[in-house]
């Protein structure tokens, strides 16, 4: 009952929020409802039994994703009523696209689940009902995902150098500390000894 | 009220349709069409646990995390090309960067 009314609440939400995300005026309000439906869908993962995605769903979409998007949008600097041009003219063909995708999704899944092919079907990776939901993945990810666990790893690597390389800018006008020119500077190079003749002083174009 | 299979999947599909809706409807403005990948790929991630759950097998919470892992590494460099354009243009209207059409 109680697993009921909470599933409802939840999907209800992220739904919702789903759909004002994509129709509300204001970029950061989007940004916002986006947290919001984030959330929610971790609510329904601690409902599915899946508490450590559910936790990694906050941590990474709401604590770093969704705030990087709310930074993005704040920092540029960008007339966005003139991007909402062509919501009406799009509207048709784009609620036509999502009705039929819709009725497909329903249809397959009720078909797949009318025939009962999900009925008592215990698949080769079973966790152990004694374990948690986190140690069941450690024990799973570590051994027979590790190649992939890896892999997942490396993407991270490039998405982070091709994210700084893209946004790195040097600005011509700006003096920086050149660690190597530094090093190299010796007293020979730095130093001159210039000898003036006494009572005339130095122009400063000798001293260049 | 008994939850089953069919009503997570029911959830997914509406939030991958609006995801979708969403790119079509906003087809000038880049930030809401990376927020409805962002929906589309949670769509795919409620699927991937609710199967994990009711098949009874761990492994689609793995594939879960990798598609998280894929998209936060998408939403990272998405953002990094919309900045580096938004620097070169002044502006991100995503159609009039057609440059590259052929």
């Amino acid at each position: 009952m109680l697993q009921g009314i909470a599933f409802y609440l939840l999907a209800a939400t992220a739904v919702v929020s789903g759909l004002l995300v994509v129709t509300a005026r204001n970029p950061v309000h989007s940004v916002l409802w986006l947290i919001l439906a984030f959330f929610s869908a971790a609510g329904l993962f601690v409902l599915l039994g899946a508490e450590f995605l559910a936790m990694l769903l906050v941590v990474v979409y709401v604590g770093a994703v969704a705030v990087l998007f709310l930074f993005v949008v704040m920092m540029l600097d960008v007339d966005f009523l003139k991007l909402r041009e062509g919501y009406a003219k799009y509207l048709p063909i784009g609620g036509v696209v999502a009705a039929v995708l819709l009725a497909e999704m329903i249809v397959v899944s009720s078909a797949v689940i009318q025939g009962g092919a999900t009925a008592g079907l215990t698949g080769p990776g079973a966790p152990d009902p004694d374990m948690s939901n986190v140690e069941a993945i450690g024990r799973v990810l570590y051994t027979d995902y590790i190649y992939f666990f890896q892999a997942a790893g490396i993407v991270l690597l490039i998405a982070m150098i091709g994210a700084i390389t893209l946004t790195l800018r040097h600005k011509p006008h700006i003096k920086r500390q050149n660690i190597a020119d530094q090093v190299n500077r010796s007293a020979a190079k730095a130093m001159e000894i210039k000898s003036v003749q006494t009572g005339q002083g130095v122009t400063p174009e000798e001293l260049l | 009220m008994d939850i089953g299979l069919i009503h997570y999947l029911t959830v997914a599909a509406a939030l991958f349709t609006i995801g979708v809706f969403g790119i079509f409807v906003n087809r000038k403005n880049v930030i809401i069409i990376l927020m409805s990948i962002e929906l589309i790929l949670l769509a795919v991630n409620i699927n991937f646990v609710a199967f994990s759950t009711y098949l009874n097998d761990i492994s689609g919470q793995i594939m879960a995390m990798f598609v998280l892992t894929v998209a936060a590494a998408e939403a990272a460099v998405g953002l990094a090309i919309l900045v580096t354009f938004f620097r070169n243009r002044g502006d991100i209207a995503v159609d009039d960067a057609s440059v590259m059409k052929g």
